[in-house]
């Protein structure tokens, strides 16, 4: 049995272990494979860490691939190595679950930049002994799906039966069927978009202005220090998180109510229980997430922009697929509201796509999609079922 | 199986007559958009029956839900603004069933149905259909039953036309009448060697095969 660490401390030494020495299994490439970076350099050596579920048929025909969002990682569907939860897609993935792992071979990867195992700034840099900080260079979406693919390659598996993220999962989704479309036989692509807009860039950079701000950050080399920026990158996951949540969620959940009081204290105690619950999200989210990863993540989501890699037109990032989409959008969703999903979805029309996508009521915002939401289930259900009818998958593989 | 209960309110739960001439109208392995697809019914009843690669677009948010918790490739759309995103002949078969009616641009959703398909099947209740023209001669009310059940002021359809002005709407724009069938109130085809008027008076509703 696994003891999970009690104290914060604690878990901040178990995550800074799992980011070199990760509990998932671990794909090292050599000098002989390096990854090709958007920056114009290649990262090598590098490696990956990822966790499977399920088992992988003789005709390697039923993998799917779930990519991960921003502050996730590869453990979506087991307790989670320092936080002792469990996954962060564990209501979806499992036996007999929407995601049957008697059926499908599931591969959840923890994308390059990371800080759980795959190669990310709080890797150890080869070359000087000391974790790159800031001297790895910037990684892309498409740098993380390139990675991906040497991941799926490793398997020997040609055509995934389904890629599935939410966020900047379903980027990764939308760059896996634009490059490396003939191996993606469906895709499930939520609450996301095409591209990072004006507005998601600008939280953005509050986040890493917050992380940087804090003298413990000291200039990416706090590990140097034995120092964490832990007060400026709980900040920023404090901002972020209002982001995630809506208006009317914050009202339903919080309203004014108080915290453990009866009335004002004039004073800058957390008077609110919304204040104490941000405070409480900040401090949690220190304990399992290297604040330079979360600089890189960031960054990676702000330079995403599908249409103009393919000169403007959208829907020439998706020219002549054969891939079946689904997109699923929520109403309370203002990160990526649902016009972001609609373009992708009118550019998928112009190319013909086999293409569902439904918008999803409810308040509870953006992240709707990592909750128990009886519509989004319903959605992916049928259409996974649907699309493994159409690739003749058997019932249950095993 | 059709069922016998003829319906004309969109997004409609039964199986309309109509979708059974439609239907015959395919061609098997067809690559096939049902604009105004309601929750799908005749979508499955191609894939089931033709084999059909079929998609499609739906208004109501709940419908399009239900079509794909149900496996098919439906979006939310609305035939007024988004058909132009379509390419050109795009689609073998491209179905628009008791939907134009309630566009508000007939004409020229009409223009973009006939540039995203080969052929292009609409189905349209006749306003011209005796009972119609009894309701407004004698009672001088705009007509309410069991094939019109909205009121004047609440109706989702707001372009009624006959057979006869359909005809001309397709001469128009240029449209060639390929086939058509007219249902009298039983879900009957009216008989292939009757003059348009009878159509137009005796025929409740009607489905033209269409190409540019």
């Amino acid at each position: 049995m696994t003891i999970f660490p009690k104290t914060a401390r604690a878990r901040r030494l178990i995550a800074a272990d799992e980011a070199n020495n990760p509990t998932s299994p671990v794909l090292k490439f050599g000098p002989d494979k390096p990854l090709m970076l958007d920056a114009g350099v290649e990262l090598s050596p590098f490696q990956i860490a990822y966790q499977t579920y399920g088992t992988l048929n003789e005709a390697r025909s039923n993998a799917i691939l779930v990519c991960h969002a921003l502050t996730g990682d590869q453990h979506a569907a087991n307790k989670h190595p320092v936080t002792g939860k469990d996954g962060w897609w564990d209501v979806l993935i499992g036996p007999g679950k929407i995601v049957d792992t008697n059926r499908f071979f599931v591969i959840c990867s923890n994308v390059i930049g990371g800080c759980l195992g795959s190669t990310g700034p709080a890797s150890i840099n080869p070359t000087t002994n000391k974790p790159y900080g800031l001297d790895l260079p910037v990684i892309t979406i498409p740098d993380m799906v390139r990675a991906q693919v040497m991941l799926v390659d490793h398997f020997g598996i040609d055509t995934l039966f389904c890629v599935i993220g939410g966020s900047m999962g379903g980027m990764q989704v939308l760059e896996w069927a634009s490059s490396y479309g003939e191996r993606v036989f469906s895709a499930v692509a939520i609450a996301t978009g095409p591209r990072h807009s004006s507005q998601n860039i600008a939280f953005h950079e509050v986040g890493r202005q917050a992380v940087m701000a804090d003298p413990d950050w000291c200039g990416g080399k706090y590990f140097d220090e034995n120092k964490r920026p832990a007060k400026g990158l709980a900040v920023a996951r404090m901002a972020a998180h209002i982001t995630y949540l809506s208006e009317s969620a914050l009202h339903r959940k919080f309203g004014r109510n108080l915290q453990d009081r009866e009335q004002l204290t004039f004073g800058f105690d957390a008077d609110f229980q919304i204040e104490s619950y941000l405070r409480h999200q900040g401090m949690t989210f220190v304990d399992r997430f290297d604040a330079n990863s979360y600089l890189y993540m960031t960054r990676a989501m702000d330079y995403f922009d599908l249409a103009a890699d393919h000169d403007g037109r959208l829907a020439d990032a998706f020219a002549g697929t054969s891939t079946r989409f689904c997109l699923v959008s929520f109403t309370s969703d203002w990160l990526f509201p649902t016009e972001q999903s609609r373009s992708v979805v009118h550019a998928l029309n112009a190319s013909g796509a086999s293409v569902s996508f439904v918008e999803i009521e409810t308040d509870r915002g953006h992240d709707a999609f990592l909750l128990d939401e009886p519509e989004l289930f319903a959605a992916i259900r049928g259409f996974i079922s649907s699309a493994a009818r159409a690739k003749d998958l058997a019932e249950v593989t095993q | 199986m059709i069922q016998a209960e003829p319906q004309l309110t969109i997004g409609d739960t039964e199986v309309r007559f109509d979708l059974d001439v439609v239907a015959s109208y395919i061609k098997p392995g067809a690559k096939v958009l049902d604009v105004g697809c309601g929750n799908g019914l005749l979508l499955e009843l191609l894939a089931a029956q033709k084999n059909v690669d079929g998609r499609g677009v739906e208004l109501s948010q709940r419908g399009v839900n239900n079509c794909v918790a149900r496996g098919l490739s439906v979006i939310q759309g609305d035939a007024d603004t988004d058909l132009v995103f379509y390419p050109d002949r795009g689609f073998d078969f491209v179905i628009l069933s008791q939907t134009l009616q309630a566009t508000k641009n007939p004409k020229e959703v009409l223009q973009h149905l006939l540039r995203i398909g080969e052929r292009v099947i609409v189905s349209i209740p006749n306003f011209g259909y005796w009972p119609n023209r009894l309701a407004l001669a004698l009672k001088g009310r705009m007509p309410v039953n069991r094939h019109l059940p909205y009121s004047w002021y609440d109706t989702p359809n707001i372009h009624f036309c006959t057979i006869r002005d359909f005809v001309n709407l397709c001469d128009e724009v240029g449209a060639k009448v390929e086939s058509a069938a007219a249902l009298d109130g039983s879900g009957q085809k009216i008989g292939l060697s009757m003059p348009w008027w009878f159509w137009n008076f005796f025929g409740q509703q009607a489905v033209f095969m269409l190409r540019r």
